[in-house]
């Protein structure tokens, strides 16, 4: 497993930053030459992890978001943390429709397409508060070229 | 986002394009209520065609517009999602109350 880059991007937990942190995110994973499926995949993964920082984890001053990203010839490691308000039971907040607010429009399914997108998803306890969303995804490499090599 | 539309037959046709998130969620809403309080239609057809991106939060918009239609007994149906949105859908079961239509 042969690591051919990394980085670090550090956010605010707003809003428009999600669109922005799931292409930078995409377009770094270029260089490994993954599918465009992967890379939509991964695209999805992301803002779903950034979406949960923005709504659930900062209730009323934005904080930061730091997304780490490792990436081997065929995968990508990616963590996504933050210093929110945490998660107090992770069994429960993978539940497919579990939302911890009934009220707004969600469908809270944000780990559950995390999940099903990415090859593995871990969340763990930030050191001080907050939540580290794990994720791992393996690019296929089918038919793929490597080229400006 | 951009949200176009346009009534022909008893039949609301909208077209969703650019990306649908938590921050262009508010506006789709907003935007999607305004559209579907107009008169003159029986069921409501939104194309994804020209919609780049979705996140799971697309799910709730969809759902919160279906609930609202449902009172006023108008069917919602949806074409041409993407592959990715077809899969949370999927995950998601809204086909089940918003069927997919070619």
């Amino acid at each position: 497993m042969k690591l051919l880059n990394e980085m670090e991007l550090n956010i605010k937990a707003l809003s428009i930053n999600e669109g922005f942190a799931r292409s930078c995110v995409a377009a770094f994973c270029v260089q490994a030459n993954p599918s465009l499926d992967e890379i939509t995949d991964i695209k999805t993964a992301v803002s779903e992890a950034v979406t949960n920082c923005v709504v659930h984890a900062y209730p009323s001053i934005p904080g930061n978001i730091c997304i780490k990203v490792k990436l081997y010839e065929n995968s990508v490691d990616i963590e996504i943390l933050d210093n929110g308000i945490g998660i107090e039971d992770f069994e429960k907040a993978r539940e497919p429709f579990y939302t911890s607010k009934p009220n707004e429009e969600r469908s809270g399914m944000g780990f559950a397409v995390m999940e099903s997108f990415m090859d593995n998803l871990e969340l763990k306890n930030n050191t001080n508060k907050g939540l580290i969303v794990k994720m791992q995804k393996f690019f296929k490499k089918q038919n793929n070229i490597a080229v400006g090599e | 986002m951009q949200i176009k539309h346009r009534v022909y037959e008893n039949t609301l046709y909208v077209v969703l394009s650019g990306e649908l998130d938590e921050h262009s969620a508010y506006h789709a809403r907003i935007s999607l209520d305004e559209i579907f309080d107009m008169p003159k239609f029986k069921q409501i057809i939104i194309d994804l065609s020209e919609l780049d991106f979705m996140d799971s939060t697309g799910i709730g918009v969809l759902i919160g517009r279906y609930k609202r239609m449902k009172d006023k007994q108008i069917p919602i149906f949806i074409c041409n999602p993407s592959t990715h949105a077809e899969r949370i859908f999927k995950m998601t079961g809204l086909y089940d109350i918003m069927p997919k239509i070619s």
